[in-house]
């Protein structure tokens, strides 16, 4: 770590964060991401690059799935953590039952 | 997603930039080439796109990585506003100022407690603080300082030692709680020294206090000042004293003893005040504090004073940075306290500690934020009887808080400065929770030397920072 020298403690706190050095340091990706992502926002990737849904390589309906499970894509659903546990109770198989999926007005 | 260099002020050095980020307050030694990659988002832009080949791996990259991580470089896309967050409230008590007396035996020309820039009502309490009073407000210190090992009481004034039977019994008082709880207790106290006897001091320096004294320099200075209620001067009297008391002090390896001297348009010059006080007479450490008043005083700071103050700083700094390439401390407290704050870190959300862990005690037992405010009725948040009102307390605390000051959020002073002192805010705008913008010049000036000097001691000493490794 030449080139970027932590001095002070809270430097030296941050480096230690990422092992003693910022090599492994991802600061695009969160450390602990947020279950349901909600404090975030961006309009996600709905869409194929032509604007459909025809080319993206999951269809729509698992996009969303993994928007609510595994946080995957940084987009928008209900929190499932405290607010809406049950959202997506009915929704067994995304593919077949996505419009199952119940809505949800914060 | 957008990246662009995040808010950050620089000192140059030796053989790098010294960086320190305004919202995580790290400091860091860039070299060249991380500087480069610093200026490259000067101008926002994807970094995805800029890493090319170093994408995953790859010294850009780790570069990106560590700055954006430091809070050098932040995306455009999501500011996150200062978050006006509280610590768990009620927060633990950690020390006491109690107001000991409001009586006087000097008639200093800027006192904020008798002068025409006070906040408060001082012809309603006691003159004198009650036995009873005193420790039912220990009490409230133990009461409400869960999770605490180490509490601290200082007393002021008024002249501390006008009620020092009273200093004597809490002290004990508060010391056989401290046995009984198993915590620490120390204790400080301010006074202007003219009461200073031999027993007093044998008092002070057995019981480790930590002792400040308000003195503004040589004679001319000091009498002019600082006089008797009479209006006699008082440096022949008090220099002696105090020879006396730091001789004591040395012999027991007491803690530190401070001078304290108030700044104004007629002070000495401040190489002066310090060689007199530290080389002459011995104090450890010696602290500046322009004095607070509204404007147009005879004795209030202008811009020209301000500069005049700020240059007499920059050569005192000169000293010590001299001081410290040597491995040796300096007195010039202002500074020292400077460095620690820069070295730790620190990242104020509130300018002091006042309504947080500490309090003030009027004589008459009324809690108000520090001991500037205490029998302000509009400031006071409770009584030692009734205990801390917690919804003036929090209702203080939020509108205090650094994300309410919008004019501090593009500044890069704000970490340390975090607004100002909140008395000097009541005076000036007559309301505690605004920021002391017209300090703002005079603090960034001030911050900037603090960042230079220390990049010529982590440039030639870096060793000699190991003192300020622990908190204050």
């Amino acid at each position: 770590m030449s080139r970027i020298t932590p001095l002070n403690k809270k430097a030296r706190r941050i480096a230690a964060r990422f092992e003693g050095s910022f090599a492994d340091a991802h600061a695009l990706a969160p450390q602990d991401p947020p279950l349901g992502c909600t404090t975030i926002f961006a309009p996600g990737w709905e869409v194929d690059s032509d604007g459909g849904t025809a080319n993206l390589c999951t269809p729509i309906e698992r996009d969303l799935y993994d928007c609510h499970h595994s946080c995957y894509w940084p987009a928008q659903v209900p929190d499932a953590l405290t607010n809406s546990p049950n959202w997506a109770q009915s929704c067994g198989a995304p593919v077949n039952d996505w419009s199952k999926i119940d809505l949800v007005f914060p | 997603m957008n990246y662009a260099t995040a808010q950050h002020r620089r000192a140059r050095g030796k053989d790098s930039t010294y960086v320190w980020a305004t919202r995580s307050a790290a400091l860091a030694a860039l070299d060249a080439e991380a500087l480069a990659v610093l200026d490259q988002f000067a101008a926002p832009q994807d970094p995805e796109r800029w890493f090319g080949a170093d994408e995953f791996t790859g010294e850009k990259r780790k570069s990106f990585d560590a700055l954006a991580a430091l809070g050098l470089l932040e995306p455009v896309d999501f500011q996150v506003p200062i978050p006006p967050d509280l610590p768990p409230m009620p927060y633990p008590l950690g020390t006491l100022v109690l107001n000991v007396t409001n009586k006087c035996n000097l008639s200093c020309t800027y006192c904020y407690e008798y002068g025409e820039d006070r906040p408060k009502d001082t012809s309603a309490g006691p003159a004198l603080m009650s036995e009873d009073t005193a420790r039912q407000a220990v009490d409230l210190l133990f009461k409400d300082s869960a999770g605490r090992r180490n509490l601290s009481i200082t007393f002021f004034g008024g002249e501390t030692l006008l009620n020092f039977p009273l200093i004597r019994s809490v002290s004990e008082y508060a010391l056989a709680k401290a046995k009984a709880e198993r915590r620490q207790m120390s204790f400080a106290l301010t006074t202007n020294a003219t009461l200073l006897s031999e027993e007093v001091i044998d008092f002070l320096t057995s019981h480790n206090f930590g002792i400040n004294i308000s003195i503004d320099g040589p004679r001319e200075t000091q009498d002019a000042q600082r006089p008797f209620v009479s209006g006699k001067g008082t440096h022949e009297v008090v220099v002696p004293k105090i020879r006396q008391l730091i001789a004591r002090n040395r012999e027991r390896r007491g803690r530190p003893i401070g001078a304290r001297v108030t700044v104004t348009a007629k002070s000495a010059d401040v190489r002066t005040i310090y060689r007199h006080l530290a080389l002459e007479l011995g104090f450890d450490s010696v602290g500046f504090a322009p004095v607070t008043s509204a404007p147009g005083r005879d004795y209030a700071l202008t811009g020209e004073n301000y500069f005049t103050l700020l240059q007499a700083f920059d050569e005192l700094a000169d000293e010590f940075v001299v001081a410290a390439l040597e491995g040796r401390g300096h007195g010039f407290s202002n500074l020292n306290d400077l460095l620690r704050e820069l070295h730790q870190g620190v990242n104020k959300a509130h300018p002091c500690g006042a309504g947080l862990g500490l309090v003030g005690v009027s004589t008459g037992g009324e809690l108000g934020l520090c001991h500037r405010f205490v029998e302000s009725r509009t400031h006071a948040i409770g009584s030692v009887s009734a205990g801390v009102d917690e919804d003036r307390r929090r209702a203080f605390l939020e509108a205090g808080h650094v994300a309410n000051k919008v004019s501090c959020h593009d500044c890069f002073a704000r970490p340390i400065c975090s607004g100002g002192c909140y008395h000097e805010a009541w005076v000036r705008y007559a309301d505690a929770t605004q920021p002391n913008l017209h300090s703002c010049e005079w603090i960034r000036a001030w911050m900037d030397l603090g960042l230079m000097t220390y990049a010529r001691i982590m440039d030639g000493n870096p060793a000699f920072f190991t003192r300020y490794e622990e908190a204050a």
